[in-house]
C-alpha cells in the first residue's frame, strides 16, 4: 500500500520480518505496542511566533507556529474567535514529499489535527472577541513537517497542542489592551495506530507505515473524551479492533499529555 | 435445455450456493463461494462461474476484436480495443512490408481494424495481429458498442443469432468479443439492427430471446 | 460539526427529532442504477434531502504514467459539491474538505476492489452531490458502490455508508441538515456488509467512550438495512422477467 507518505515500493523482506516480530509481540525498533517513541518539546522555539513548539517524536520532527492576529469574525458566530490550521510537507524532510500546493496528504493530516483541537475546544472562542461582530483574533496554526519519519497526525497534534499552550495573544502590538495568555480549556491528544497483519500498533514510525494495511486516529481529551477520529489507507478495521483502539487512544494519551504539560513548566523532556 | 442453467442473478461478495468446482467470477473465503460480479450464476461443466452484466472487456488470447488506431510509432500502431490497455499492433504482424517510420501509409489514426489477440501476459499487455485470413481494415460501415458479457448472446448458439440478423437486413456485420460491432449496408437494414441488437443487450439474461429478436426483424417495430 | 450554538430544540418531550424521526430512524432513501448511459457505470440516490449521483469509468489506462502502480489499478473517487447544492452557493471546484473525503472515500472503495486485476489502471469514480442535506459522504460511498457495481468492476462486498451522532445529549442516526449544524457529534462510517468490516471511519465532537460505540452501533445496524435496497435495486435492473420460463 504505497502512498506519498511511504518510499513506493518496499522490499518484501522487510515486510515479513516486520510481520515476524509483531508475531512475537515486539517491534522493528524494540518497541511494545502501546509504547510511543520518545517525545521531547522545545516550546518558544520561533520568537517571532506568538506561540511555538519544536517537537520530536523518535525521528519525526515538527515545527508548529502560531500567530495570533485581529480578523473579522465569521458572520454565523460574531461572538467568537476563528483558528485556522495548516500543515505544509516541504520538500526537505522527505525524497517523497514535492513542492507544489498542499497535497491530500497535507490537507487530510491538518483537517484530522484541527478536528481534534476545533472539536475539543481546546482554545476558549469566546474569550477572543475584540468587539462582537466586527472584530477578533484570528488563530493560526501553521504546521511544518521538518523531518518525515512516520506518524504525522501524533506530531502534529502533539506540537500544535503545545504551541497553542505556550501562546500569548499580542494585544499590546496591535493596540487592544495588555498581552493575555491564549485560554486553553482541554487538551486533546491524538493517537494513530497502523494495523500491520493482525496486529496494531501505536505511533507507527516510518517502516512500520509503509507496510500498514490501514490507519486509525483517535483524538481524545483530559476527560476522556473522544473528539476524532480518522481512518485510512485501504485496509478495514473490525469493530472489535475500533473499539480496543478507543481504549488505547485514551490510556496512551494520557501519558503523552503529561509529557506535553510537564514541558510548559520549564522542564524540557 | 440441453443442460442446467441457473439464471440467479447475484451482486459482488453475495454467497453462491452451488454445487462444482470454483469457476470465473467467483472467490473462496474460508469455505464459502461468493460473487465478484453483479452477474449471472452459470453451472456447466462442474464449475460454478458468474457471468457479469456489464464491465469492460478483458482480452483472451485467439479473440477476435474490433479496435481503432489511436497512435502511430515508427515501429507499430496504438490500438484501443475497449480493454483496461491499449494493443500495440507491431509491422511484423501485418500483411505489408512496413518500412521503419512509415506505419502512417497504412493505418492512419481513427482507421477501425478487424484483428486477433496474439497474445496476452499476466500484467494485463495485450498484442493483437492482422496476419490471418479474413482480418483486415475496416472502411465504411458503422460501429456501436455494447457489453462484452453479451457478445454470446448476439452471436448466439452456433452463430444462429448473428445469421438471424443478417438474413433478414442484408448487411454485414463483424462482432468483436470486446463488444464492438461493425455494421455494413443500407441505412434501413442498419437501423433494424441496431435497434435489434439493443432488444438482445437488455434482455440478454432472459429466455426465449431469439423468437422474440425474429418477431420482431418480421415485425419491424419493438 | 459547525460548533453552532442554537436555542433551536432538536429533540422534542415526546424523544422525536426535528422532523419526526425517532432516535434509530433513516431518513428516506432512494435508489437507481445506469442513470448515465455514457458511463461504464452509474448510479442515483436520494437520502433525506440529498440527492447524488456516481459515474464510474474504467478500469482505464492511467494517466498521467507516473501515478501507475505497477501491481494494481488505482481508484479515483472525486466528491464534488455543485455550486447550487447547499443554501450558500458553494465556490466550485475542490476545496481542502472535498480533497479530504475523496481521499477517504477512495480509499475506502479500495478496500472493496479486487484492484490486484487490473495493474496499472486507473478506475475513476465521480460523486456529485447536486443537493446536499448532511451525511453526503456516506450517501455519496453508497451511491458509488452502485455505480461499481454497474460497471462490472470485481468486488469482495458491497459497500454500505451510514452516520450516527448526538444531539441534544442523545445519540441518533443519520443526522439531518439542522441536526449536523447544531449538533454535538458525527461520526460517519463505511461498513463492508458481508464481513462487517470498517472501510471508512471519521468521527468529530464530543463522545464519552459508550456514546460512542452506541452511535458506531446504531450506524452499523442501519447499514444491513440500506445493503438490503442495494442489492434490491442492482437486482431490479435486470430483475422482473429474469426467471421466467
Amino acid at each position: 500500500m504505497s502512498s506519498k507518505f511511504t518510499e513506493g515500493v518496499v522490499a518484501e523482506s522487510k515486510r515479513s520480518y516486520i510481520h515476524k516480530l509483531a508475531s512475537e509481540g515486539t517491534r522493528i525498533d524494540g518497541r511494545d505496542f502501546d509504547e510511543v517513541r520518545p517525545i521531547k518539546i522545545k516550546t518558544g522555539f520561533i520568537q517571532r511566533a506568538d506561540g511555538s513548539a519544536l517537537v520530536e517524536l523518535g525521528d519525526t520532527k515538527v515545527l508548529v507556529g502560531v500567530k495570533i492576529e485581529p480578523g473579522e469574525p465569521f458572520p454565523d458566530t460574531p461572538d467568537m474567535g476563528i483558528m485556522t490550521t495548516n500543515v505544509e510537507l516541504v520538500p526537505l524532510a522527505s525524497p517523497t514529499f514535492e513542492p507544489g500546493p498542499p497535497s491530500e496528504e497535507a490537507i487530510e493530516l491538518a483537517r484530522v489535527v484541527d478536528r481534534g483541537i476545533r472539536e475539543s475546544h481546546t482554545i476558549d472562542m469566546e474569550k477572543l472577541v475584540i468587539e462582537e461582530g466586527e472584530k477578533v483574533w484570528v488563530v493560526f496554526i501553521d504546521m511544518h513537517v521538518l523531518d518525515y519519519h512516520g506518524n504525522l497526525f501524533d506530531a502534529c497534534g502533539i506540537a500544535a497542542l503545545a504551541a497553542l499552550n505556550n501562546a500569548t495573544v499580542p494585544a499590546e502590538r496591535f493596540g487592544f489592551g495588555d498581552d493575555f495568555k491564549l485560554p486553553i480549556m482541554h487538551y486533546p491528544v491524538p493517537v494513530t495506530f497502523a494495523k500491520i497483519g493482525e496486529w496494531i500498533v501505536a505511533d507507527p514510525n516510518l517502516d512500520e507505515e509503509s507496510i500498514a494495511s490501514a490507519r486509525l486516529t483517535v483524538t481524545t481529551n483530559e476527560e476522556e473524551k473522544v473528539n476524532a477520529m480518522q481512518k485510512g489507507l485501504f485496509g478495514t478495521f473490525t469493530y472489535e479492533e475500533v473499539k480496543k483502539s478507543i481504549n488505547r487512544s485514551m490510556s496512551i494519551g494520557k501519558q503523552v499529555r503529561k509529557i506535553i504539560l510537564g514541558d510548559e513548566n520549564g522542564k524540557e523532556n | 435445455m440441453d443442460e442446467k442453467k441457473v439464471r440467479d442473478i447475484v451482486v459482488p461478495g453475495e454467497e453462491i450456493v452451488a454445487e462444482g468446482k470454483p469457476g470465473r467470477g467467483v472467490f473462496y473465503e474460508g469455505e464459502k463461494m461468493y460473487s465478484m460480479y453483479l452477474g449471472i450464476v452459470d453451472v456447466r461443466s462442474g464449475y460454478v462461474n458468474v457471468i457479469p452484466l456489464s464491465g469492460c472487456y478483458i482480452p483472451k488470447k485467439g479473440d477476435k476484436v474490433i479496435g481503432k488506431v489511436i497512435d502511430l510509432a515508427p515501429m507499430n500502431w496504438v490500438v484501443d480495443i475497449n480493454a483496461p490497455y491499449y494493443a500495440p499492433l507491431h509491422v511484423n504482424d501485418v500483411p505489408w512490408r512496413v518500412g521503419f517510420g512509415d506505419t502512417g501509409r497504412f493505418l492512419e489514426i481513427g482507421d477501425v481494424i478487424l484483428a486477433k489477440v496474439s497474445n496476452v501476459n499476466e500484467m494485463g499487455q495485450v498484442w493483437i495481429t492482422l496476419k490471418e485470413q479474413g482480418l483486415r481494415k475496416l472502411e465504411g460501415g458503422h460501429l456501436i458498442h455494447i457489453s462484452p458479457s453479451k457478445v454470446p448472446r448476439v452471436i448466439g448458439k452456433g452463430g444462429s443469432m448473428i445469421q438471424l440478423l443478417k438474413d433478414s437486413t442484408n448487411c454485414r456485420i463483424y462482432v468483436g468479443q470486446n463488444g464492438t460491432i461493425w455494421i455494413s449496408g443500407e441505412p434501413d437494414g442498419i437501423v433494424k439492427v441496431i435497434k435489434a441488437i439493443r432488444m438482445i443487450e437488455r434482455e440478454a439474461h432472459t429466455y426465449g430471446l431469439t423468437d422474440r429478436v425474429k418477431e420482431f426483424l418480421e415485425r419491424g417495430d419493438e | 460539526m459547525m460548533g453552532m450554538k442554537s436555542d433551536i430544540r432538536l429533540i422534542d418531550d415526546n424523544g422525536l427529532r426535528i422532523d419526526g424521526r425517532l432516535p434509530n430512524q433513516l431518513r428516506p432513501i432512494k435508489m437507481e442504477v445506469g442513470v448515465v448511459k455514457r458511463a461504464d457505470g452509474s448510479a442515483y440516490i436520494e437520502w433525506g434531502g440529498n440527492k447524488i449521483i456516481a459515474a464510474v469509468y474504467g478500469p482505464r489506462e492511467a494517466y498521467p504514467k507516473h501515478v501507475q502502480e505497477s501491481d494494481r489499478a488505482i481508484v479515483r473517487a472525486r466528491y464534488n459539491m455543485a455550486a447550487f447544492s447547499v443554501d450558500e452557493r458553494k465556490r466550485p471546484g475542490p476545496d481542502r474538505r472535498s480533497v479530504e473525503l475523496s481521499k477517504v472515500i477512495s480509499e475506502a472503495l479500495t478496500s472493496a476492489i479486487f484492484v490486484e486485476k487490473f495493474p496499472r489502471t486507473a478506475i475513476d469514480v465521480y460523486i456529485e452531490v447536486l443537493q446536499a442535506d448532511a451525511g453526503t459522504r456516506v450517501a455519496g460511498i453508497t451511491v458509488a458502490s452502485l455505480a461499481l457495481a454497474d460497471a462490472g468492476i470485481p468486488m469482495r462486498d458491497l459497500i454500505v455508508g451510514c452516520a450516527a451522532g448526538k444531539v441534544d445529549d442523545v445519540v441518533v442516526l443519520d443526522l439531518n441538515k439542522e441536526e449536523d449544524n447544531f449538533g454535538q457529534a458525527d461520526v460517519p462510517m463505511a461498513i463492508l456488509p458481508r464481513t462487517g468490516e470498517i472501510a471508512l471511519l471519521q468521527m468529530d465532537g464530543d463522545l464519552t467512550y459508550d456514546e460512542l460505540t452506541n452511535a458506531m452501533e446504531m450506524a452499523m445496524d442501519a447499514a444491513k438495512k440500506i445493503y438490503n435496497m442495494e442489492i434490491e435495486t442492482l437486482k431490479a435492473k435486470y430483475g422482473g422477467d429474469v426467471n421466467e420460463q
